[in-house]
């Protein structure tokens, strides 16, 4: 097959990656914000759930993970979730102490 | 795979999809070592919470922030410097990895003015002014240094791999045909932005 020695395609435009630079630009501008407010301990929780949401766009638009294989996907699942195994771990051997 | 198919003498052996496989292998080791210090983060940020709070007064929101927007632009620069190879646009492709390095050298030239600033007040491993503090504080500087430090180091490489990449483009080893190259620096530099997006709220964000 032919198509085995292309090498991979991105549908992407430039237009789309702009615009997702600019999101991740507005979120950067919120959490910010977010953080001068005072909502005592959910700042933290906040400031969290934004990283991750422009983590998981970097991963999925910026480096590609949209339009790899499953495998891809696969592999990444599984190293963030031992990651998460040893925070789990270790909060719950700390709190325990 | 294809070796019916090739056209004679111009059939070069190669294995995108498994390059950058094994660049997502490498950058999932990079994950377990930062993961390693945000865990010791977490643990003693849940220990010293209000020492955390107070440590963080010292840092600079705005300059942190001013950063974050560097490192996302040159994510950005990177992933377009990509779509014009692609496109067979080697100039565009060239002038955008230059500016990618030139915002790494940018963010690298704004910390190492904050270093300095806080090396000025005495707020550096063993400096008598944090030894002043409290353990927490002392904690929250320590880690400070160490995690802003190696991904300092990471912007580090990722500028001279970036730099690799721009030669080989010009002299064409990267073309549009073969960038799997390009595409693996690319990972690797938008790893060093996602940990940045992390660093970023934990250590200017909890005031």
């Amino acid at each position: 097959m032919q198509i085995h020695d292309k090498p991979h395609e991105h549908s992407h435009s430039y237009g789309a990656y702009i615009l997702v630079w600019l999101a991740l630009m507005a979120l950067t501008a919120i959490t910010v914000a977010v953080a001068g407010m005072d909502i005592g301990r959910f700042t933290v929780a906040t400031a969290l759930i934004i990283a991750s949401f422009k983590a998981y766009l970097v991963l999925t638009v910026f480096m590609h993970l949209r339009s790899e294989t499953k495998t891809f996907v696969v592999f990444v699942i599984v190293a963030l979730l031992f990651l998460g195994i040893s925070f789990l771990l270790l909060f719950s051997d700390y709190s325990f102490h | 795979m294809s070796s019916t198919e090739h056209t004679a003498g111009t059939h070069v052996h190669r294995d995108d999809v498994g390059s950058r496989m094994g660049m997502w292998l490498f950058l999932f080791t990079e994950l377990i070592l930062f993961g390693g210090m945000f865990l010791l983060y977490s643990v003693y940020r849940f220990q010293y919470a209000d020492e955390f709070h107070l440590a963080a007064k010292e840092l600079n929101t705005i300059m942190g922030a001013f950063n974050t927007a560097v490192l996302l632009t040159s994510s950005l620069t990177m992933v377009l410097a990509i779509i014009a190879i692609q496109r067979d646009q080697k100039a565009l492709s060239i002038l955008l990895q230059l500016i990618t390095i030139f915002l790494a050298l940018f963010f690298l030239v704004n910390k190492y003015f904050e270093w300095t600033a806080k090396f000025h007040y005495g707020i550096y491993p063993g400096g008598e002014e944090l030894l002043a503090k409290s353990s927490g504080e002392i904690l929250f500087f320590g880690l400070y240094y160490v995690m802003t430090g190696l991904h300092g180091i990471h912007v580090i490489i990722g500028m001279f791999l970036i730099a690799v990449m721009t030669r080989q483009t010009r002299t064409g080893t990267i073309n549009k045909d073969s960038y799997v190259r390009l595409e693996n620096a690319g990972l690797y530099w938008h790893l060093v932005d996602i940990i940045w997006i992390f660093l970023f709220p934990l250590f200017y964000l909890i005031t």
